[in-house]
């Protein structure tokens, strides 16, 4: 061992265990041109240098390591193999021996290491408009300080040849977005900084020609350079979400164990599985593809796929939709279809139709610009009718006044106002274990009016645990000891619950599909099943509960329950006090649906709903006019999520579920859903203060401009002032954390009636 | 005033030398890893990144606490 402190927590961390992890994490690496085998690893355990640096010094120091180097911001580790044959897992057990879980991304099958080309195009922007401000602004300084004749003139030539390629080359993303909104035959925020940039330009070009005093150089690349900055860290935040998400362990595999020719098995990718192909399905997978079990008995758990809280028995003949999770037993199933017509593939499919939940948003940064940019157009042209009027027809000095309105009103404060708002409270979010996948889903979750919840896995943990106990303690050692040799859920929950030592039992028999059978002296015991433990004693049969029961004696049944998420109550109720109803959808029955309704208080609830049903029923209130959020976690929620005006899914859900979601929450505790409207709400509300402060500063600005007082220094000021303000406001919503939100709120929390 | 006539290319020859340098090392991915890096300067190991296949010597191979 390398460290001692990753010993801790080597516990928790996954070695590869099975032949199809084994198999998926080689078929992740690619083959580099010079022989070596390369592949990243997503790590998202790593928190600081010391993890950097401990997991360097380990897998550098291996033989088959050509080079590894992690990468924190990412939390990614990319690991050169030497020679392509080398074995990948070895890296991933040695990366759990340091207690860090490594999931093999998949890369694509270039040979580059992908890059982020939209953030180096803007970086690189961003650096010419930065070169190009800080010189103009020296010439301009020169001219604003007295630079008279001759040398103005040459100072703004010199300022040209410096503008012109600095705002062709920088101001291409914002161009091609306000052209692509004006072809859309719409307006958004990019037209009006585009208008102003380029008349900024064109005036201060004739300007320099004529030899007049007043050019804006200065004020059109300045205005690019931080409108860039914006843009870049709104980039950088929607990056790093990205690469949070697609970091989460993937729950459907993305190929199978099939059987060959001759019989044996081999990995082949999902894509090429085809139906009739037997594929084997160890305990601990999820089934690739919608499949009949041809042999072996097992346990299967359906949470993700229908709703179904607990474990289901199946046997050969039973069909299984592709995500299913195989619990118990090895068992071989005969593909009913190819993966893209899965039940997994409808699902997706569902999602992709579903999504009309976000039809018809408009951000709040596009609708302030189809206020904004007619008014000042208007303005701009009624300034120039004023002047011509007013002078008699200079139609120079006229056009300069109108251009000079344009450029002042030139929304930079505006098109700072929302990305750095933004930006902060991602940040902030990111904190708290909640990644947001852009910023028209934090404007869309700040205007919620009711909240839909699916219960498996979202308002539960999708863990069942043991009610009652028994007491007689030769029972509960020997539940304990059969329960530690078998991986259902039930047995797990027992051993969790039972603090007991084991019995000591011999001939240990794991009957997948039924339960654990042993016997401890001379007798037997089984613990599985109620039927099947009925029929070695007297007991109810035909429970839904498993049961225990020795040889000849009486069973005992142990009820399952299911766990609440934690913060579960505190979630509901506050959505509740905040007069926002909540609505709990979900697939299981209504018996286990209703109980975990009065557990957290919902009223209104409907179980037993179809995938169908529930984007059914999300479509209906979006077509009454109502803003639903949507909180679920498994594929029968994927259309759901889609259908809602803004979705929030745990990150121990569905790969689909995930991906079709606006935000993850990554901790398990489900009041990171009414703290994330808290920040949605917060950050609204400091965007409307920087509208605010941004139109303040035009109604200072403009009449100005009108007059014909601007200079450039004014215009300078102006912009830089107002852009600033509007980033320190957005800075304050690091300062408005809650300020103890488990001590106060938890008391409240009793005294709302359940 | 003719000193204007070699400070202006002097100041745009070395902004130009400055872009240069951003450029490069953007090119050489040295903003793919921002947090990272700023942790790296702890390191207490003063030995440049592993040569290719090499083990680093035993000596080298401290724990940290």
């Amino acid at each position: 061992m390398l460290n001692n402190r990753s010993d801790d927590s080597a516990a928790n961390a996954r070695p590869v265990s099975g032949s199809l992890d084994r198999a998926e994490t080689r078929a992740s690496m690619r083959h580099l041109k010079n022989g070596d085998g390369h592949i990243v690893f997503s790590l998202p355990g790593i928190k600081c240098g010391g993890c950097v640096s401990s997991i360097e010094r380990a897998l550098n120091a291996r033989d088959d390591v050509v080079l590894a180097r992690v990468n924190l911001t990412l939390r990614q580790a990319s690991v050169t193999l030497a020679g392509s044959d080398t074995d990948p897992s070895l890296i991933v057990d040695n990366l759990a021996r340091l207690g860090f879980d490594a999931i093999p991304t998949e890369m694509g099958d270039s040979d580059t290491y992908p890059q982020d080309t939209t953030g180096r195009l803007l970086l690189r922007a961003m650096a010419i408009a930065g070169f190009g401000a800080a010189n103009i602004m020296l010439l301009s300084v020169g001219v604003w300080s007295g630079a008279q004749g001759q040398t103005r003139e040459t100072f703004h030539l010199i300022s040209a040849l410096i503008a012109v390629p600095v705002v062709v080359y920088a101001g291409r993303p914002f161009f091609a977005s306000a052209l692509s909104a004006l072809r859309a035959g719409r307006t958004n925020m990019d037209v009006p900084i585009t208008l102003g940039v380029i008349l900024a330009l064109v005036l201060s070009l004739f300007e320099t020609l004529r030899g007049g005093e007043h050019v804006f150089f200065d004020a059109s690349v300045t205005l690019l350079f931080f409108l860039l900055a914006g843009r870049y860290l709104d980039h950088l935040m929607r990056e790093r979400a990205r690469s949070a998400v697609t970091g989460l362990a993937r729950l459907v595999p993305r190929g199978a164990m099939v059987r060959q020719n001759d019989g044996r098995f081999a990995y082949v990718r999902l894509t090429e599985v085809t139906p009739d192909a037997i594929l084997s399905v160890g305990p601990n997978e999820r089934l690739p593809t919608d499949a009949v079990i041809v042999t072996g008995a097992t346990d299967l758990d359906r949470s993700l796929v229908t709703g179904e809280a607990m474990p289901v028995t199946a046997k050969p003949g039973d069909t299984l939709e592709a995500g299913t999770l195989n619990l118990t037993g090895r068992i071989e199933v005969r593909v009913l279809r190819s993966a893209d017509e899965s039940f997994l593939a409808q699902m997706i499919h569902m999602q992709t139709a579903a999504e009309n939940g976000r039809e018809g948003y408009v951000r709040v940064a596009d609708r302030v610009a189809r206020l904004y940019a007619p008014v000042i157009h208007i303005l701009a042209l009624a300034t120039f009718a004023g002047w011509m009027i007013m002078t008699g027809g200079d139609w120079q000095a006229s056009a300069f006044v109108a251009i000079s309105v344009l450029i002042i009103t030139c929304p930079c404060a505006l098109g700072l106002a929302v990305p750095v708002a933004h930006v902060v409270a991602a940040g902030r979010l990111m904190r708290m274990g909640i990644l947001m996948k852009d910023g028209s889903a934090l404007e869309r979750l700040a205007g919620i009016d009711r909240a839909v919840f699916d219960k498996t896995g979202t308002i539960t943990t999708g863990t069942p645990i043991i009610g009652v106990v028994p007491t007689d303690p030769a029972v509960r050692s020997t539940v304990k000891a059969l329960a530690l040799h078998s991986v259902h859920p039930a047995a797990r929950a027992i051993v969790m619950r039972l603090s007991d030592r084991p019995a000591h039992i011999q001939h240990v028999n794991d009957v997948p599909g039924f339960g654990v059978e042993a016997s401890i002296g001379d007798r037997r015991a089984r613990l599985g099943r109620s039927d099947w433990v009925a029929e070695i004693a007297n007991g109810p049969a035909g429970t839904a509960s498993p049961a225990f029961a020795f040889e000849g004696d009486t069973a005992v049944s142990f009820d399952l329950t299911e766990t609440l998420r934690p913060g579960a109550i505190k979630a509901i109720a506050m959505f509740e006090r905040s007069d926002i109803p909540v609505t709990m959808l979900s697939g299981d029955i209504a018996d286990r649906a209703n109980s975990v309704a009065g557990m957290v208080g919902i009223s209104d609830v409907q179980h037993g709903t179809t995938p169908a049903e529930k984007i059914a029923m999300l479509d209906a209130l979006h077509r009454k006019g109502h803003r639903a959020l949507m909180v679920g976690d498994g594929l029968n929620d994927t259309g759901a999520l889609a259908a809602a005006h803004v979705s929030m899914a745990p990150a121990s859900g569905s790969d689909a579920g995930r991906t079709a979601a606006d935000f993850v929450f990554l901790r398990d505790r489900l009041d990171a859903v009414p703290a994330a409207w808290r920040v949605a709400r917060d950050t609204a509300g400091i965007v409307r203060q920087n509208f605010g402060l941004a139109i303040a500063y035009n109604c200072i600005a403009v009449p100005l401009a009108v007059a014909g007082m601007v200079t450039p220094l004014i215009a300078a000021l102006a912009m830089s002032g107002s852009s600033i303000v509007v980033t320190l406001n957005a800075l304050r919503l690091n300062k408005s954390e809650p300020s103890s939100p488990h001590a106060t709120t938890s008391v409240d929390i009793n005294q709302v009636p359940a | 005033m003719t000193i204007l006539a070699i400070l202006i290319p002097v100041t745009l020859l070395m902004g130009i030398v400055g872009l240069g340098a951003f450029f490069w090392t953007l090119r050489s991915d040295q903003y793919e890893d921002l947090s990272g890096d700023a942790e790296r300067i702890l390191f207490d190991d003063d030995r440049p990144l592993p040569a290719k296949n090499a083990r680093p010597p035993a000596k080298f191979k401290e724990t940290t606490p």
